[in-house]
């Protein structure tokens, strides 16, 4: 018995050495690159050419300057902000309210706007880009950011309505019941009772929702021409046409449209890893 | 329910309904509607019924059609393949972890939350023949095999371009099989233990049996990812699938006939329409077969 159950030890630390020994590669895999583009952000171009793996020699701050200055990265970056922080609020807000008449009311068309919603979640918006082109363009609604926020807000509103109908069927009814008996009336309802139960998922229906729209490139390629109203993801993207020769500066760009998630996601991370895998785990 | 209700019905449901028919279904129904009219640039013409359809499958269409059509499939059946068994291996290196979980979790997961154009971008800088750092590193080593038009040479850009999207994805199946294996009740686990089961017979009969509910998700999101490949080409290959048209994908040929030309004669609004409901019923149809036929392994499991 204690033979038996030493050599399964043994086995254990040779496959756990192994598992490990992956994990670790992994890490260098991750963290390698973009300490690369980091450590290069604060190299000058002609430096990167002759020596691309050398280390900066400190902080020089200069290709960051450029890309502030001369390549709108702040113009990008807010609209990139605007955008997404709109378009989410809408899902959030809409989506809560779909979310919770359908879990709590009783009405004919109930189910029918329950599979309606879960339909949509199938639409892929990319795949309509045509359509969307002239109905935006119809609307007036081309190459402005209020034209993205509402075909974002459009396009994630079926899976906010289906997390939020789901999670709010699982809770209590007594509880708005109670408030109803106390005399409040449906809003009060929704606003005291409801919207305090529902803050955890709301956080991750905000992440799903927001971070493939701030990293999104497709609709604003399409949709925005003036540079002024252009998101950071597309942003990037001009800014290489312009100075593709200068990679420092290039470097220094991808960071600076990296830097915001990155930061936020070591804050975040297990709320993030939550919010983004929301649907294909449970819990 | 009370009719006093009626009226907030009425005021939660509609905002969130709106939006979704105004953006989302109407511009469905009408891509359908597109693909059977004659385009003049942005103009609608007459209808055409599915002239379109027989068109993308003649010349000079066809070639490039089907040339992406199994580009989206080489893109689906690698990225599948690598990326399940690489995510269930670091899945089932941080379950057994005894400490630093969600550390290790936290970076697997890092590139999933970065956008493909930064990551694209990135990479089309690292793999740069002359002055990126892989070459360098091939020089300065000596490793030959490393020292590769990795982006350059047909037939090899797209699994490049496959390995990019595999460093940015990877971390999204571990999370996902990981998520299932915290959720396998560990007395089995253990049972089969005490039974003198070996590791890796633990993990064949107990652990990736219970994972198939996890298996489908990602194998259905994969599939649904892989038909839609769009940024990955567009940032490295451009519009026209460099080199020779080798990374052209069916998401790109559809860009590529509407938006992504500056010369507005071979604009092709009818094509790409037809384009754009294929891939929307290809990936439909794909998606629910998928589901069904594998939700039905599992009860069987």
């Amino acid at each position: 018995m204690k033979t038996a159950s030493y050599s399964s030890e043994k086995n254990n630390l040779f496959l756990d050495g192994f598992l490990k020994f992956a994990l670790v590669l992994n890490a260098l895999g991750v963290f390698v690159p973009l300490l690369f583009m980091i450590n290069s952000s604060f190299r000058n171009g002609a430096d990167i050419y002759t020596t691309p793996l050398a280390l900066a020699q400190g902080f020089d701050l200069t290709n960051y300057r450029l890309v502030l200055t001369e390549g709108k990265f702040l113009q990008y970056l807010s609209n990139s902000i605007l955008v997404t922080a709109f378009s989410t609020l809408i899902v959030l807000i809409c989506g809560a309210g779909a979310g919770y008449a359908l879990a709590r009311y009783q009405f004919r068309f109930n189910t029918t706007l329950y599979l309606f919603f879960l339909a949509g979640l199938l639409i892929p918006a990319k795949l309509a880009l045509v359509p969307l082109f002239i109905q935006l363009k119809n609307m007036g609604l081309l190459d402005s950011r209020l034209g993205l926020i509402l075909v974002y807000a459009a396009g994630a509103m079926p899976a906010a309505v289906f997390i939020y109908t789901g999670f709010i069927r699982a809770l209590p009814a007594d509880l708005d019941n109670a408030a109803r008996i106390d005399g409040a009336s449906e809003l009060q309802v929704f606003r005291k009772v409801m919207l305090p139960l529902i803050f955890p998922v709301t956080g991750i229906v905000g992440i799903y929702t927001a971070i493939p729209i701030w990293n999104d490139f497709l609709l604003p390629l399409v949709f925005i021409r003036d540079t002024s109203k252009m998101t950071i993801m597309q942003g990037i993207s001009v800014f290489f046409g312009e100075y593709g020769a200068n990679w420092g500066a290039l470097f220094a760009g991808l960071t600076l449209a990296a830097l915001p998630l990155i930061v936020l996601y070591i804050i975040l991370s297990s709320q993030f890893i939550k919010g983004m895998t929301a649907g294909a785990t449970k819990g | 329910m009370t009719t006093y209700q009626r009226p907030w019905i009425f005021i939660f449901v509609t905002p969130a309904l709106l939006l979704t028919i105004a953006f989302t279904l109407v511009p469905a129904l009408t891509l359908l509607s597109y693909s059977l009219f004659s385009w003049q640039s942005f103009k609608r013409g007459e209808f055409v019924g599915i002239e379109n359809f027989t068109r993308l499958m003649q010349f000079p269409f066809r070639e490039d059609f089907l040339g992406a059509f199994q580009n989206n499939v080489l893109v689906f059946l690698t990225l599948f393949l690598v990326q399940t068994s690489l995510g269930l291996l670091l899945a089932l290196a941080i379950y057994r972890l005894k400490r630093g979980k969600k550390f290790f979790q936290a970076i697997v997961f890092l590139p999933v939350i970065l956008s493909l154009i930064i990551v694209a971008f990135m990479w089309k800088l690292f793999l740069d023949p002359l002055f990126g750092p892989i070459s360098a590193i091939a020089v300065e080593f000596n490793l030959a095999w490393l020292n590769q038009p990795w982006l350059g040479q047909p037939g090899l850009a797209l699994f490049t371009l496959i390995f990019i999207g595999l460093w940015r994805w990877v971390g999204f199946p571990a999370i996902v099989f990981l998520a299932g294996m915290n959720s396998i009740n560990e007395e089995f686990i253990e049972a089969a233990r005490i039974d003198g089961a070996s590791e890796f017979q633990i993990f064949r009969k107990v652990i990736f049996p219970l994972l198939a509910p996890s298996f489908t998700i990602v194998a259905i999101l994969t599939f649904i990812g892989a038909f839609e490949w769009f940024e990955l080409p567009y940032v490295i290959g451009g519009v026209t699938g460099q080199p020779g048209g080798s990374t052209t994908t069916m998401a790109l040929l559809f860009y590529r006939l509407a938006f992504g030309t500056v010369d507005s004669a071979t604009v092709d609004v009818g094509l790409s329409s037809a384009i754009g409901v294929i891939l929307f019923v290809f990936v439909g149809i794909g998606a629910a077969l998928g589901s069904y036929y594998l939700r039905k392994r599992e009860v069987q499991q």
